[in-house]
């Protein structure tokens, strides 16, 4: 479980104060698929900075099962938006990266790398370098090298940002495939309302100066999220809903 | 899983179709005719006018000779000795260095200061110092090769490590990497590409460095040789001496370029 406690963070700009994150405060229950809508600059990323441990918050606190983040730890995978592969290993080089670190002997780390290699569809591409693979497949192998280390919670900072809209699609069905067969807490940051429906169980819309959280969504349509369910009136209107929490927001001046 | 099967494998790897060339004709072949076109300007010359130039035939003749008397194979291997002890102790200094300066923010507020002080001497400058220090002996000529090198490798390698992608750093954090894994297994690979580039910048240096200190104090060497020759206006050996130091400058780069493409094969080229 993931508490996340009036967490501030506050960022020194040209001699005064950014409030980058005003109080922030959300609880996230095991295995839950939740997602973060907001406009640009608006703290997502920092959010998700504070959770995997790269920041720390300026107030208040983040609690992962009860014990303050201080710093990254192996049971919050993280996915950057700009892939951060490291282009000298092969994909499965890089699945096994975090298996390595953590001492892992080798016959074992390569039969966790295959298992999720597999698990995202890379098979063929085990031994290839990420600079022949396209943006999809490349945020599949770090979504495969996040999911090798074993971690209860997968942070995803706008994963899809950078792909085309019909890869995107697919690889949103593909992650929920994924996260269906091996299930996991996942904090997924987009811009895209769309996005942010058709996976999450919850969306969290944030508006920004202070960034904050304005509108906590249910999403009650049911597992497993088909094409039907994608077209359905259901969806059209939770979508409408969210959309009208980003976009309809009172900024203040 | 409906994605494995909609990337055809061969669309994978293959380098992307390179843009049409007007001309059909290949670039080893206008390379080729060039080079004898110089050739030929070069044998040319000396009916039109410039008759101290030797023609190709008399330095070939010459080359020869050379060769025959064993002067030729000394002077290179003379020459070549010197630079790869120098370059070699320079690479092999400056590579920690500049780790250090690009890791630890104090050892860069040390080091950086002398380090773009002695960049803007011309290392040729700091043969008449060696050599009062030093004597005429093999030393100062190392050390001068040594400092070229090393002013060369030491900043590629510093800016290798400054240019890390701080995303990478931060994905091998996020996998529990700590510092010194992070620098052994994120920053070493990242910043090899750099420190290649200063090693070859580094060799073109050193070279040049090493013929010019040869000109000077020397007994053996190419740039001996070439000093010699100009005493006794003996134009053929002086233009051996000048193809010799070119073909082997030209050599040596070609290595550490092949070296280079090699370990940073998994670079995005564009
Ligand atoms: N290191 C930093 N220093 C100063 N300002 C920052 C820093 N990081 C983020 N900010 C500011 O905080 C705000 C929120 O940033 P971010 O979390 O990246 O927003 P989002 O991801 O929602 O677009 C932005 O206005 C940004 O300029
Ligand atoms: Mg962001």
């Amino acid at each position: 479980m993931i508490v996340i406690d009036r967490v501030r963070k506050v960022f020194p700009l040209a001699g005064a104060e950014f409030v980058a994150l005003g109080d922030v405060s959300l609880e996230l229950a095991d295995n839950e698929f939740v997602t973060i809508v907001g406009p640009s600059g608006c703290g997502k990323t920092t959010l998700m900075n504070i959770l995997a441990g790269l920041e720390t918050p300026s107030g208040g606190r983040a609690l992962v099962d009860g014990t303050p983040v201080a710093g990254p730890g192996p049971e919050r995978g993280v996915i950057f938006q700009q892939y951060a592969l490291f282009p000298w290993l092969t994909v499965r080089k890089n699945v096994e990266f975090g298996l390595r670190t953590a001492g892992v002997p080798a016959a074992r780390r390569r039969e966790i790398a295959e298992h999720f290699i597999h698990l995202v569809g890379l098979d063929q591409f085990a031994d290839a370098l990420p600079k022949m693979l396209s943006g999809g497949m490349k945020q599949r192998v770090a979504i495969a090298r996040a999911y090798a280390v074993n971690p209860s919670i997968l942070l995803m900072d706008e994963p899809f940002g950078a792909v085309d809209a019909l890869t995107r699609v697919r690889l949103q069905e593909q992650l929920l495939d994924t996260w269906s067969q091996e299930r996991r807490t996942v904090v997924f940051v987009t811009h895209d309302v769309d996005e942010a429906v058709f996976l999450a169980n919850r969306v969290v819309v944030m508006a920004a100066r202070p960034g904050r959280i304005v509108e906590v969504i249910d999403v009650d349509l049911p597992y497993p999220r088909t094409e039907d369910i994608r077209l359905s009136p259901a969806f059209a209107t939770l979508r409408n809903r969210v959309w009208g929490a980003v976009y309809h927001q009172e900024t203040p001046a | 899983m409906t994605m494995v099967r909609q990337q055809p494998a061969t669309q994978a790897g293959t380098p992307q179709p390179e843009p049409r060339r007007r001309r059909t004709v290949p670039r080893g072949v206008l390379n080729l005719v060039s080079v004898l076109l110089g050739i030929g300007i070069w044998w040319l010359l000396p009916t039109v006018g410039f008759h101290d130039i030797p023609a190709p035939p008399e330095v070939a003749g010459r080359a020869w000779e050379l060769t025959v008397d064993g002067t030729l194979g000394g002077d290179v291997l003379a020459s070549l000795l010197r630079v790869f002890i120098g370059f070699v102790l320079g690479v092999v200094a400056a590579v920690p260095v500049g780790f250090l300066m690009g890791w630890y923010g104090p050892i860069r507020g040390l080091v950086e200061p002398w380090v773009q002080f002695f960049r803007t001497i011309p290392p040729l400058a700091i043969i008449p110092l060696a050599i009062v220090l030093m004597g005429i002996g093999e030393t100062p000529k190392i050390f001068v090769i040594f400092l070229a090198s090393f002013l060369a490798c030491v900043i590629a390698t510093f800016q290798g490590v400054v240019n890390v992608d701080k995303t990478l750093i931060n994905a091998a954090r996020v996998l529990g990497a700590k510092d010194r894994t992070i620098f052994a297994r994120v920053v070493v690979p990242a910043s090899t590409p750099f420190i290649l580039v200063g090693m070859r910048v580094g060799l073109g240096s050193s070279w040049a460095t090493l013929v010019a200190a040869e000109l000077i104090a020397a007994q053996q060497g190419l740039g001996y040789r070439m000093q010699n020759a100009q005493l006794y206006y003996d134009l053929p050996t002086i233009f051996v001496g000048l193809i010799a130091i070119g073909v082997l400058g030209l050599l040596m780069d070609r290595i550490l370029l092949f070296a280079e493409r090699h370990l940073t094969s998994w670079q995005e080229r564009r």
